[in-house]
This record gives structure tokens, C-alpha cells and sequence, in this order.
């Protein structure tokens, strides 16, 4: 979101633009969005900032908010937990969904489409359903794939859900549920490779290894920033899945398991507004932050490259 | 696309996100107050106020879809009173949907409905707290002491706050003691009085018919089922928001230990009763099962799917050594009146007929909280023929003992023993090794939402 904001501004000033008659009907284009964004994400991101410098007597209480929030109990856990899943999340997503469509693009043209097509599918699903279907998949009673839970020794749900497992079972759900729109992606991002390149590449003998490792990969590392940055920002907001797989789970997981659903105890049941504001300004940042540098570190707004 | 941007844009981008950063750590500078959020423990609730009143003006009512029913059929009886029924969660297994709504109305200023069931029996302590709690007193005024008097020993506690009554209770969820009187008899057992000798019982099974259970300990409720009715000290409100916890009190090790016992001899289940596998492999083997007066209808006859004339309900179990047996209760729901309602006499009228109408209660799903209608409600369980023995001396002894020394609290006792308890049994500790990191939970749990613990 941060990304689009920037590129329209600039774009916006952007001198070639503001001189070609066609230019103008890009406002239009961009207005309603722009109305949209300032509605449901500026407007609500200066609120949250607002609140978590203020109490609920609407006094300004400077960082109170956030270490008040930091010294609670439950907000190194939930930040370990949602570091350790981003860490097992951003590089199963990186390595499968690059390699799966380096193979899609290279090894399997014939049946690409049709997996293209499955990869996609479970993505079309909104996210809360595919999330509920999981809660089905995960009961090692109840599940189609049982055996494969119990041959892992697992005969319970309790114990699928033991507090160890909670990273990488999120980890699948996020990648089943949302890697197939990046397979999809990315293979597009390789077909916009010239095939000059690669053939010459092969002329010149480099193996597919050395294709993918020194020409893919290479040329389509913005949008891998560009996967990354996005992920990053989701995965820090995980909510969804902790929250359905705790109801379902009668509680089993600890109703503060993520930092968004600690923010979400905040405002809902301490009636306490401005620490969950605290919260996810926090979120905001840590977002912000690694947006900032994977967009600095790899150029993704620079035109001179590429 | 993004190649487009000029190099020297990327500069503004830093200038924008400089200029932005000072300007909030500006704000951040300016404190002046403090950080604490409303202490909401120490402003006791100003006397209710009920706000200007519009006779005959049309009422909210919030219900869950297994009360819905109820509310049309007062409709009917009451074709004059203009209702607007909104179906939603009722809060059942855990949501929080009431406490989320009212929290953000009470920031706008509007939109509270005027009448509001919730299925979790906790909500009264939000209800009635705070500067404007949600719930109106009552007692004061709205509905008649003799009603309330009609209410089942101890049942309104839930909703007693501050010297005020905030709702009305519509069921009861005793616990009493669930058996399978035709295994019992084909086994040649009979239905214990003590838990001494239950856990006699209990190891019998495990080693005479191996796979039988006598009970399960992976429920979220467990505690409300074993540690309740053992009178253990966990959950005892002294005041408002002072709260005891003492779970290394010889009145529950004596329950851990019981336990442990037979969970390691394998007739008490880590499971839950309603876990898919639950359902599919043990239910047909369980010999007891001491539960909630809903398990009944709710699990035996609509879950596991026993056939009539097998599930009898005896009184609950007694200690040994104690002058009188004890028993805690799972659940139950609540009937909110707004404090904000413009027509509150409308808003009683319905709660009060809710929770007290034969023509509703008698015929509900759950145990009515109101002895009248219970007793109603019994024949009409006595008429359906689906259990083994008659329910109604069992139910109506368990009723009037629910030991009044567990409190409702403000975060979920529930929650607290399926995400610490149920995975530490699940890793193969017992409970006895468990109650100290259980009660750091609970201790946890109660500090940031305004208690004090000791």
C-alpha cells in the first residue's frame, strides 16, 4: 500500500505526465482510488498514530501507550511467535513460489496452464473459508488426510495444535492459501524475460541451473522485493487463522497469540483503545521499516536499472 | 511501471517521510498525561440514570438463533410491542461479539440494542462496570423482587455487581453426575455418591473393561466440572476487581491428584467431548461423565447420538471428608437490559418474560434458572421418555448447590485452562505439575484487565 502511495505521488509530479494531454485522464483513473485509500487507509492510520499518543481522557501522553503495552506479559511472546513464523513463512514463500515458477516456466509448458490454474485456485477462495477448511483438514479424526497426521503421531486435534507446531501449520495454511497468486505472478514476471537473452544464454552452454541462478532470478528480483515486502506486511498482521483455529480448537491457543490479537484483547476486552492503537502502530513500523529497506536495497522505485 | 519514477523523487520520499517522522515524535514529545488507561476497577459506576423515556417506542433485541424463536413467540403474545430482532453469535463458545459492539458504541454514543442475550456467563462483569456500564440495574425498579426471588439459589450471582442486579439469568448449567445406566448394570456397577468412590470406580473400569471412560479432562470447561465442585479456590472474588487464586489449596491438588490417577490409568480422557474423534470412538464407551445439566439433551441425545433409555443423571459427588457436596456450573446465558434504552419498561417486560415464561421456558433447550419454569421444564423431560431415570431429583438438588466461592471474572476461566492446561497434559504432564504454571496464567490474565490477585 505504502508502495502504490509513493509511486502515484511521484508519478503525479512526474514532468512527462503533467505536460501530455493523455496524462490528465490518469487523474481520473487514480481518483477514485486515491479517495478509497484516504478513506479506509490514511484517514484510520493518522487516527491510530493519534491514539496511541493519547489516553482515553484525550491528553497527549507521549510513548506512555507503547511502553505500557511492551512491558506486558503477553507482548515478547507474541512478537517471538510472529517472528518465528515469518521467519518459516517469507522463506518457504520465497524458495517454493520462485522455484515452482521457474519450473512452470521452463520444464513443464505443456501442463503450465493447468497448474497455474490449481496453484491459483485455493487463492480464489476468500481467505476466512479456505481458513475454515483447514480447521476440517487439521483433525486427524476428522481429516481426509488423516493417515498422514497420524503417521506424524498425532492422534488428536490437541495435540496437532501443540503450541510447538503453531509457526508451521500457519506457514501452510498462508502458503496454500496464498502462494498460488504469486506462482501466478511470478510467472509472468519471467515471461517478460526476452527470449533472446535465454536463448543466447543457452548458445553459450549455461545449464537451466545456471539460466535460473544468474538470468532469472536476477531479473525478476523487484518483484520478489516486491512479494516481500507484501508478505512481510500481512504476516506481522496474521489474525485470521490464530483466531478461527482457537475457537475452534475450544481455546487452545492463547486468545494473544499473534500481536494482532493482542491488540484486538486490548480494544475489545480491556475496553482500552489507545494501548491497541500502541499495538498496531508498532506493526505500522515494523512494516514500514522493511519496506523501507528492501525497497532501498533493491531499487525497486529506481528507473535507471532494468 | 515503477521504472517510471524519477531518481529524484526518491529524495522527496525521504524528505515526506523525514518531515513525518518529526512531526510525530513531536506529538510524542508533548506528553502531559497519563498513560493509564480509565482505571475502570476503582470509578465505581455513577447511580443509574435512565434517560428520557418514549412509551411504546420500538426495542432492540440482540439474540443468538437459538433464542430467536423465543422472542417471536413474545412477539406474538405481545402483537403491540415493536420489536426489531437482530440474530447474532450470542457470544456462544468463546466470541465476543456483545463486548465488541457495546465497546464501540459506547465511543459513538449510539446503536446499544435494549435487550441483549449472551450465552457466556462471564458478561456480566463488563456489563456492570465502568464509568456507564452497558447493563441497568434491575433491581432497581424494572423488575420485581419477587420475580428475582423466583430465580434458583445463587443463580443471579453472575450478574450481582456492586450491590445491583444486571440481568437476568436464562438457564442453569449444574453440574450433576451423567452415567450409562445400561453399561452400569451390565458391568453390575452402581452409580457412585463420593469421589472416592468415583476414582475406586474409575480404576475398576480401567482394569476390568479397559477403554471405558468415567470422565474427560480435555474440556475447556473441565475446570468449572472437577475443580468447582472440589471447591477449589481459583477463581473467588473478595470484591470488585480483588480476585484469590490459590491453586496449591489442598481442596484442589486433591482434584489434580484424583485426576492424574485415572488419567494415567486411561478411564479419564485428555480429549474433549466434542472432538471429531471424540465423537467417533468413545462416545459409545462412556460410563460416566460428570457434566452440565445440557449434556443431557445437548451431547448425549444430539452429539453422541445414545439411544433413549440409557443416560441417567445422579446427584453430584461429595468429598469424603466435607459436611455437604458441592457442584460448579458450565455457562448459562444472560438477558442485558440497556442502560440506554428509551423504553425500559418494554425491555423488561421482555426479559423478565424470557427468562420466566412457562410458555417459553418450559419447553427451552436448557434447564430454566427460574424454579417455576424448571419445574415445568422437568415434567416436560420427564414426558419426552429419553432418559434412563427420572432427571428431576438429581437436577433440582444440583441447582441449589453450586458452591458460591467460584466468581464470574472478566477473562475466561475456560480460555485460560485449554490454551495453559489442556496442551501441558497433551506434552504428558499432570495436572499436579501443571497447577503452578496454571496459576501464573490465571494471575496473568487477571492483572492487565484491572484485577488485583493474591
Amino acid at each position: 500500500m505504502t508502495t502504490h502511495l509513493a509511486t502515484e505521488r511521484s508519478g503525479r509530479r512526474g514532468a512527462r505526465s503533467a505536460r501530455n494531454p493523455v496524462g490528465r485522464a490518469g487523474y481520473v483513473f487514480v481518483s477514485g482510488y486515491v479517495l478509497l485509500l484516504l478513506a479506509f487507509g490514511v484517514l484510520p492510520t493518522c487516527y491510530a498514530v493519534w491514539l496511541a499518543l493519547s489516553n482515553s481522557r484525550n491528553q497527549l501522553v507521549g510513548i506512555g501507550n507503547f511502553t505500557r503495552t511492551f512491558s506486558d506479559y503477553r507482548f515478547g511472546p507474541a512478537f517471538v511467535h510472529i517472528g518465528l513464523y515469518l521467519v518459516i513463512w517469507l522463506a518457504s514463500l520465497m524458495i517454493l513460489v520462485v522455484l515452482l515458477s521457474l519450473m512452470l516456466h521452463g520444464r513443464m509448458r505443456r501442463a503450465s496452464t493447468t497448474l497455474r490454474f490449481l496453484f491459483y485456485l485455493p487463492g480464489a477462495l476468500a481467505g476466512v473459508a479456505s481458513v475454515l477448511l483447514f480447521l476440517i483438514l487439521l483433525d486427524p479424526a476428522a481429516s481426509p488426510v488423516g493417515w498422514l497426521l497420524k503417521a506424524f503421531g498425532w492422534e488428536t486435534l490437541a495435540q496437532v495444535n501443540a503450541p510447538g507446531h503453531l509457526p508451521v501449520l500457519f506457514t501452510v495454511i498462508a502458503f496454500w492459501t496464498g502462494a498460488g497468486g504469486w506462482i501466478v505472478v511470478m510467472y509472468g514476471a519471467l515471461n517478460s524475460i526476452p527470449d533472446e537473452i535465454l536463448e543466447a544464454a543457452r548458445i553459450d552452454g549455461a545449464s537451466t541451473l545456471q539460466i535460473a541462478l544468474r538470468i532469472q532470478i536476477p531479473m525478476i528480483t523487484k518483484w520478489i522485493a516486491y512479494m516481500l515486502i507484501l508478505a512481510f506486511a500481512a504476516g506481522t498482521q496474521l489474525f485470521v487463522e490464530p483466531q478461527l483455529v482457537s475457537l475452534a480448537s475450544w481455546g487452545m491457543i492463547p486468545d494473544s497469540w499473534s500481536p494482532n490479537q493482542l491488540s484486538y484483547q486490548y480494544a475489545f476486552q480491556a475496553g482500552d483503545f489507545n494501548g491497541a492503537a500502541a499495538l498496531s502502530v508498532d506493526l505500522l513500523v515494523l512494516g514500514l521499516a522493511c519496506a523501507a529497506l528492501v525497497v532501498f536495497r533493491t531499487g525497486l522505485f529506481d528507473r535507471d536499472e532494468g | 511501471m515503477n521504472n517510471d519514477v524519477p531518481v529524484s523523487s526518491r529524495r522527496q520520499l525521504r524528505h515526506t517521510a523525514v518531515a513525518a517522522l518529526g512531526a510525530v515524535s513531536l506529538l510524542a514529545l508533548a506528553a502531559c498525561g497519563s498513560a493509564d488507561p480509565t482505571p475502570a476497577a476503582t470509578s465505581s459506576p455513577a447511580a443509574f440514570k435512565p434517560v428520557a423515556q418514549e412509551e411504546g417506542s420500538e426495542i432492540t433485541v440482540w439474540a443468538d438463533a437459538g433464542r430467536v424463536p423465543g422472542v417471536q413467540a413474545y412477539q406474538k403474545a405481545h402483537p403491540d410491542v415493536k420489536l426489531k430482532i437482530v440474530t447474532y453469535s450470542g457470544n456462544a463458545n468463546g466470541a465476543n461479539d456483545l463486548q465488541t459492539k457495546v465497546q464501540l458504541f459506547d465511543r459513538t454514543g449510539s446503536g446499544w440494542p435494549d435487550v441483549a442475550f449472551s450465552a457466556n456467563v462471564n458478561d456480566g462483569t463488563w456489563a456492570a462496570q465502568g464509568k456507564t456500564p452497558y447493563a441497568a440495574p434491575v433491581d432497581k425498579g424494572l423488575v420485581p423482587a419477587a420475580t428475582l426471588n423466583g430465580f434458583a439459589y445463587g443463580a443471579l450471582n453472575p450478574c450481582k455487581f456492586n450491590g445491583g442486579t444486571y440481568c437476568l439469568r436464562n438457564d442453569l448449567a449444574q453440574n450433576v453426575l451423567w452415567y450409562n445406566k445400561k453399561l452400569m448394570d451390565k458391568f453390575g456397577y452402581t452409580a457412585p455418591t463420593t469421589w472416592e468412590e468415583y476414582q475406586a470406580l474409575g480404576e475398576k473400569v480401567a482394569k476390568e473393561h479397559p477403554g471405558y471412560l468415567v470422565g474427560t479432562a480435555g474440556d475447556a470447561w473441565s475446570p468449572e466440572v472437577y475443580f468447582w465442585a472440589s471447591q477449589c479456590p481459583a477463581s473467588t472474588t473478595t470484591g470488585a476487581k480483588k480476585v484469590t487464586v490459590d491453586l496449591q489449596d489442598a481442596k484442589c491438588t486433591r482434584m489434580a491428584k484424583l485426576l492424574d490417577t485415572l488419567i494415567a490409568k486411561g478411564s479419564v480422557s485428555k480429549d474433549t467431548v466434542f472432538s471429531a474423534g471424540f465423537i467417533k470412538n468413545q462416545a459409545a464407551k462412556v460410563l460416566m461423565l460428570p457434566g452440565p445439566s445440557w449434556y443431557g439433551q445437548v451431547l448425549f441425545n444430539s452429539t453422541f447420538k445414545i439411544p433413549k433409555g440409557q443416560i441417567a443423571a445422579a446427584a453430584p459427588l461429595k468429598f469424603e471428608g466435607d459436611d455437604k457436596n458441592y457442584t460448579g456450573n458450565v455457562g448459562g446465558g444472560l438477558w442485558f437490559v440497556s442502560s440506554h434504552s428509551k423504553n425500559l419498561k418494554a425491555a423488561s417486560d421482555l426479559v423478565t418474560w424470557m427468562t420466566t415464561s412457562d410458555d417459553y421456558q418450559a419447553t427451552a433447550g436448557t434447564y430454566p434458572a427460574y424454579k417455576p419454569a424448571a419445574d415445568k421444564w422437568l415434567a416436560g423431560q420427564l414426558k419426552t421418555g429419553y432418559f434412563a431415570n427420572d432427571i428431576d431429583p438429581a437436577f433440582k438438588e444440583a441447582a441449589e448447590l453450586i458452591w458460591p466461592g467460584w466468581s464470574a471474572t472478566q477473562y475466561s476461566q475456560e480460555a485460560i485452562y485449554s490454551s495453559t492446561v489442556i496442551p501441558a497434559l497433551n506434552s504428558g504432564k499432570t495436572l499436579t505439575d501443571t497447577l503452578g504454571t496454571w496459576q501464573t496464567a490465571i494471575t496473568d490474565k487477571a492483572k492487565p484487565l484491572g484485577y488485583t490477585v493474591n
